[in-house]
């Protein structure tokens, strides 16, 4: 498959555009069932203790209202750790929902109340009088981590902080120019726009079908199964549309559970939205606590780097992301020294959000460049240019490709870089003071970890249908894998038609780390290879051609050859003569041999210009160029859309978005939309993004490496290296507000 | 939601009338109320639905003023051409608030009585004197970053979350409001109240009273205003610190100020003496500053609030700036003047 | 199905078509259009008028449906996302954004384009500030932003180059 064909590299718009525009496309809490019931879940007002006692009489006096569900009147659930277990979760015990009395963090579930319509449970849910006694607790990380612990077991499919290497602590002193800061970067919530919900239709003897708010229909399956006692094959989880997840949607929430449990409990189909509210206690990007130490020579090459990091992770699961490891790998250093650590919280489990581990720790890194940069008194960019990389260092593998130095100068180019003056407070319009400040990114170019499966059919109504049970979160999964699928039979993308989010679809890993285009795109090539076997095969019995004579193949619509009585016949003749449709599915795995050969990533480069009013300290991001390096790009237009997204929610890191908890109450308080800004509309200024293509082979089989996260990544930096330029103050805690900005 | 009964009034007497049950609540927009019941903040026993009462509008007063009427929406009144030209800093601060769609459905007499917006308050979960009295102000001492510097008390240091009300404050609005005894009028000074050891009172507004318009004088400052607003995003999102300001010159000499400052009190904070202290003076920065500092020298930090004195103190200089020259800050180019 | 027996009647129409419907007073308009008319285009995004993903249009006026009480607009004309194609034809705005990908998990979208729908109504927005002003309030965590400035745009410019 070459790039410029049919199809492939094409910016199509996403297929499932007009079902979205039209509000056709249906949400895990818009699929309705006959009798259908509504959950509504009750919140622990503590942080921690245990229930003394539960009154109900209330809610259930609520005309409506049918069940009130606890941990003293649930059905049997699983009782040990491991029946919770999820295919992405890190090591440790997972909580259990309704377990028992025990209150773990703030706004824990429990208790669900159940009612005929929404209204009588919503309205329920709030008579339910629950009596606690408390015990002490702590919710503060800058207490927290004066135990920091290394976690004892690793995360499987994050790596761990590498072995430092050389001697960082004699380097260091010997040097002439270098800094040493502390950072810190705060709590974050996912925010998606749809609310955690599940809609379960029992479809009676023990059998449903659950619409959940996933990144993984079969995980949830999976967790469903085991948490709850049903046979895999009688657990249906179907999650075709997403309203954005971020992460937040890796392991199953536990609204699916509580959904799941009260139809099990009263044999009917239900219906449970979580509040806005609640889902701030499902799972968070955790806070960081991080030092950096970077030294250099005079001409700006790297004498020494560390990097150390304290994290939050819960009381009862150790959360593990990629957080200091990029200081060993996006720069050449001999002397390296790491520390990743974490410190626990009474808090849920932190868990992934776009970039996990590189949203905070490329941040740090490339805002303590910056600060070399000026001790240097060298060019922000240039400073990267002299520290130029091609090998990962931390462990010891050749690149299979690393555009990143394109990407630079592209970016550069585009933003206007060279007009820019060196020192900060040296660009100004009126009052604003102008800031420009880069950074550059790195991601992980993932393939799944297991092997990942995609059907490809030529059916009898003559449309191409790809299925695979993977999920489109808003990434246009729907449309690459049409194009991909497109492209293999020459056909235009209209004529294919994709099923996925449908854990009765073939195998795939839960979405996310950018792999999913890599991996189940690579599954629909191979399916379409298969499949176009199938049809030549098929094509030979229809015309009995036997044996080598009269070589076939499949071109566009039809399978040509010689041997055939009009040298052609269409694929439509064939499945008609077939009396069926014909299928292939196809496999990718990963590429265990390459992973040892070399290592694969994607890079970014980001400028970005603010304007900072000089009294006021308001902060204007007026431009971002972005300029990637991910390989080779399936559909320009949504991929596009893929890092102007993670841009944005670069904005929100850098300047919005903090968890604020009251550590009096162990409770975040500003749990809503009002209170825990992302970026509005008026927030966002000019975005370009520049694609810097590379034919990388070795990366996947598509030469595919994902761009779910990179847009995010650096994104951070660059900005609050701009508030620095253009204010001269260095704000090491993120988000930079205006009462940072004011005070420092 | 608790469970209440729903009256939709169909005349000004027949809602008062309705009103006349303990726990009674009016609703008009029910952008704030509605949302406060869906917190279980809010748990009226009867709604009295006046939406449909005819209490819209805008009219000419014959000194020169305008009338709102006191269920005329927001956006009605910022996009009205005479508001536009007669209290352009009333359109101003309205269109810095909330949202197009909230606007559209927010009435004057709803602004008026818009609840704060302090996390505690809004979450039955904690103790809250203004929602449940005497049972603390978890506030103080906690996550207080939104939260007021000036005419706080002990027991509450929520802020009033208006922009319509600070630019009234600035006007010297008069409320009329009407109750079973007869109608009266409240000078919008009067209107809200500071929080002292009852802040589960917000306002004047007798139990049995209706608010029916809001009347603004005629026009003093001609292009000499500007509506400031500073926040955490660059929309849809209540002010750190908002301030309305108005300027009477002549002859280079400014003959009357008006500065009211928004997300910095329990109500629309207006200082007197400080306005007084720039009459007879150049619009200059100095004068500006002079006046700013006095307005904030009573003001107590709490700790995560404790930037909003010198901001609240630089905006004032800001505004007065801008309404000094004539260029009232633009609420959709989003750089300050 | 369960009725509420607190529900009183109560006349909407809703994309054209006339409905006599009964709801309690407590059921939002966004929850009786999702859950008694099915009409979920409408979304559930906060529940309290901070987001914008249940904006429909209440006698031609963009509004949060979430913070409306249904019972309150009896009479009501009531348009949502699934009332703006004509036929097979879809109304400007959505095939702009299909077309400028101003949406990616598409579910901020319907209320984006109601909104964008009562912008363009309201024929208050002059330039693309005034659009991003006047489009805050509906957020979009997937960060579309610049492309559904884009769309509108291409619509508001399309309509003045009509009318001129």
């Amino acid at each position: 498959m070459a790039d410029g064909g049919m199809a492939i590299g094409k910016p199509i718009s996403r297929i499932d555009g007009s079902k979205k525009v039209t509000g056709q496309a249906l949400y895990a809490a818009e699929y309705d069932a006959p009798g259908l019931l509504h959950a509504a879940v009750v919140s622990s007002r503590i942080a921690k203790g245990k229930i003394i006692a539960i009154d109900a009489i209330e809610a259930l006096a609520l005309p409506g209202v049918i069940a009130v569900l606890t941990h003293e009147n649930r059905p049997h659930v699983a009782a040990f750790r491991y029946a919770y277990k999820d295919t992405v979760g890190p090591p440790g015990g997972p909580f259990k929902p309704l377990h028992d009395g025990k209150i773990r963090f703030a706004d824990q579930p429990v208790a669900v109340v159940i009612g005929e319509n929404y209204e009588a449970a919503r309205d329920g849910a709030a008579l339910v009088r629950i009596t606690y006694e408390e015990e002490a607790f702590e919710t503060d990380l800058d207490v927290a981590k004066a135990e920091p612990f290394k976690p004892k077991l690793p995360r499987i499919g994050v790596k761990p902080a590498p072995k430092s290497r050389g001697d960082f602590d004699a380097a260091f002193a010997a040097a002439a120019i270098k800094i040493s800061a502390a950072y810190e970067t705060a709590a974050q919530h996912h925010n998606a726009m749809e609310l955690f919900a599940t809609t379960v239709v029992w479809e009676g003897e023990d059998k449903i079908t659950v619409y959940d708010k996933t990144q993984g229909s079969q995980n949830v399956q999976l967790y469903l199964k085991q948490a709850l006692g049903f046979k895999l094959k009688n657990v249906r989880v179907v999650n075709a549309f997403v309203g954005g997840a971020f992460g937040s949607g890796l392991r199953p929430a536990h609204s699916a559970f509580l959904a799941t449990l009260a139809a099990k409990h009263l044999k009917r189909s239900v219906r449970l939205v979580l509040t806005r509210a609640q889902m701030f206690s499902i799972t968070y990007r955790a806070d960081t606590r991080q030092e950096i130490a970077l030294a250099c020579d005079a001409d700006g090459r790297l004498l020494a780097v560390r990097h150390a990091c304290v994290a939050a992770t819960s009381k009862n699961e150790d959360q593990q992301e990629t957080v200091v490891n990029w200081a060993g790998l996006a720069y050449a250093c001999e002397n390296v020294a790491f520390d990743y650590q974490l410190a626990r919280v009474d808090t849920p489990t932190p868990g992934d959000m776009r970039a996990p581990g590189a949203a905070v720790g490329v941040h740090v890194l490339e805002c303590a460049m910056d600060e070399l940069a000026y001790a240097a008194g060298i060019d922000p960019l240039e400073l990267r240019l002299r520290n130029w990389v091609e090998h990962d260092q931390n462990d010891n593998l050749p690149l299979t490709s690393k555009a990143q130095k394109a990407c630079y100068a592209q970016a550069a180019q585009r933003f206007g870089w060279s007009e820019r003056s060196f020192g900060p407070r040296t660009m100004r319009d009126g009052q604003d003071l102008i800031g420009w400040g880069m950074a550059g990114g790195v991601w992980d170019a993932f393939v799944a970890p297991v092997p990942t499966r995609a059907r490809v059919t030529w059916r009898r109504d003559g449309r191409l249908e790809v299925a695979a049970a993977a999920s489109d979160i808003g990434t246009g999964t729907y449309t690459i894998l049409a194009q991909i699928a497109a492209e293999a039979f020459g056909v235009p993308v209209e004529q294919v038609e994709v099923w996925l989010g449908d854990s009765t679809l073939p195998f795939n890993p839960v979405e996310g780390g950018s792999w999913m285009a890599a991996s189940t795109g690579a599954a629909v090539a191979r399916a379409c290879d298969k499949l176009k076997v199938a049809l030549v095969k098929a094509a030979r019995k229809q015309f009995k051609l036997r044996g080598r004579k009269g070589a076939l193949s499949v071109s566009r619509d039809a399978v040509i050859g010689e041997a055939l009585p009009s040298r052609a016949v269409s694929l439509n003749e064939i499945v008609t003569a077939a009396g069926q449709d014909i299928t292939a599915t196809g496999t990718t795995l990963p590429d265990l041999a390459g992973q040892r050969k070399h290592a694969s990533y994607v890079h970014s480069a980001v400028f970005a210009e603010v304007r900072v009013d000089e009294d006021l300290g308001v902060i204007r991001v007026k431009r971002i160029v972005s300029a990637i390096a991910a390989g080779r790009i399936l559909n320009p237009k949504t991929a596009g859309s893929q890092i102007i997204g993670g841009v944005v929610m670069g904005i929100g890191q850098a300047l919005h978005e903090e968890a604020q908890t009251d550590h009096r109450f162990g409770k975040v308080m500003n749990h809503s939309f009002q209170d825990y800004h992302i970026p509005a509309n008026a927030d966002v200024g000019a975005i370009e993004v520049i694609f810097v293509q590379e034919h990388d082979p070795d990366v996947s089989p598509l030469g595919v490496k994902g761009v779910g996260e990179i847009g995010l990544v650096g994104v951070t930096a660059a900005i609050a290296n701009a508030v620095f330029h253009a204010t001269g103050k260095r704000i090491r805690s993120t988000p930079i507000t205006i009462d940072k900005l004011i005070s420092a | 939601m608790n469970r209440f009964s729903y009256v939709r009034a169909t005349s000004l007497d027949e809602a008062l009338s309705a009103l006349a049950v303990p726990g009674a609540a009016i609703l008009a927009g029910g952008t704030n109320l509605v949302d406060l019941m869906k917190y279980d903040v809010a748990k009226p026993a009867r709604l009295v639905d006046i939406s449909r009462l005819p209490l819209g509008g805008i009219t000419a007063l014959d000194d020169g003023g305008l009338r709102l009427g006191a269920l005329t929406p927001n956006a009605d009144t910022a996009y009205d051409a005479r508001i536009q030209a007669r209290a352009p800093l009333l359109a101003s601060a309205i269109l810095a608030g909330a949202s197009a769609q909230l606007r559209n459905v927010a009435t004057t007499g709803g602004n008026l009585l818009q609840r704060t917006r302090c996390a505690y308050f809004y979450d039955p979960c904690m103790p809250c004197n203004k929602r449940e009295p005497g049972s603390g102000c978890p506030a103080i001492g906690g996550v207080n970053r939104m939260h007021a510097i000036l005419g706080t008390s002990e027991a509450c240091i929520a802020v009033h979350p208006s922009d319509m009300c600070v630019a009234l404050a600035a006007l010297d609005a008069r409320i009329n409001v009407e109750s079973p005894g007869g109608a009266r009028v409240i000078p919008i000074a009067e209107f809200h109240r500071l929080p002292g050891d009852q802040p589960q009172t917000d306002s004047t507004l007798g139990a049995d009273e209706i608010i029916t318009s809001v009347d603004l004088p005629a026009d003093r400052f001609g292009p000499h205003h500007s509506y400031l607003k500073l926040r955490d995003r660059l929309s849809y999102a209540f002010a750190l610190v908002s301030v309305a300001a108005g300027l009477r010159l002549e002859d280079g000499v400014i003959v009357e100020a008006r500065i009211a400052l928004g997300g910095v009190a329990h109500k629309p904070w207006r200082d007197r003496e400080a306005e007084a202290l720039l009459v007879g003076s150049a619009p200059d920065r100095e004068a500006f500053d002079h006046a700013a500092r006095a307005i904030l020298a009573p003001a107590v930090g709490r700790g995560g609030n404790d930037y909003k004195i010198e901001l609240a103190r630089r905006a004032v200089v800001r505004a007065l700036s801008q309404a000094a020259a004539g260029a009232p800050q633009s609420q959709s180019d989003k750089k300050v003047r | 199905m369960y009725e509420d027996p607190s529900a009183i009647a109560l006349h909407l129409t809703v994309n054209g078509e006339a409905r006599d419907l009964r709801a309690a007073p407590w059921v939002t308009l966004l929850d009786l259009l999702r859950e008694t008319l099915k009409l979920t285009g409408s979304k559930k995004g906060c529940d309290h008028g901070q987001c914008g993903a249940c904006t429909v249009m209440i006698d031609g006026r963009r509004v949060n449906s979430c913070l409306v009480l249904a019972v309150t607009r009896d009479g009501a004309e009531v348009v949502t996302i699934e009332g703006l194609a004509e036929g097979g034809t879809l109304h400007p705005l959505q095939q702009a954004f299909i077309d400028h990908d101003a949406l990616q998990c598409g579910y901020c979208t319907p209320g984006q384009i109601c909104s964008a729908v009562g912008l363009l109504a309201e024929g208050n927005a002059h330039c693309r500030d005034d659009v991003r002003e006047l489009m805050s309030g509906n957020l979009c965590r997937c960060g579309a932003y610049t492309h559904i400035v884009d769309a509108i745009e291409m619509v508001r410019l399309g309509a003045v180059e009509a009318a001129a």
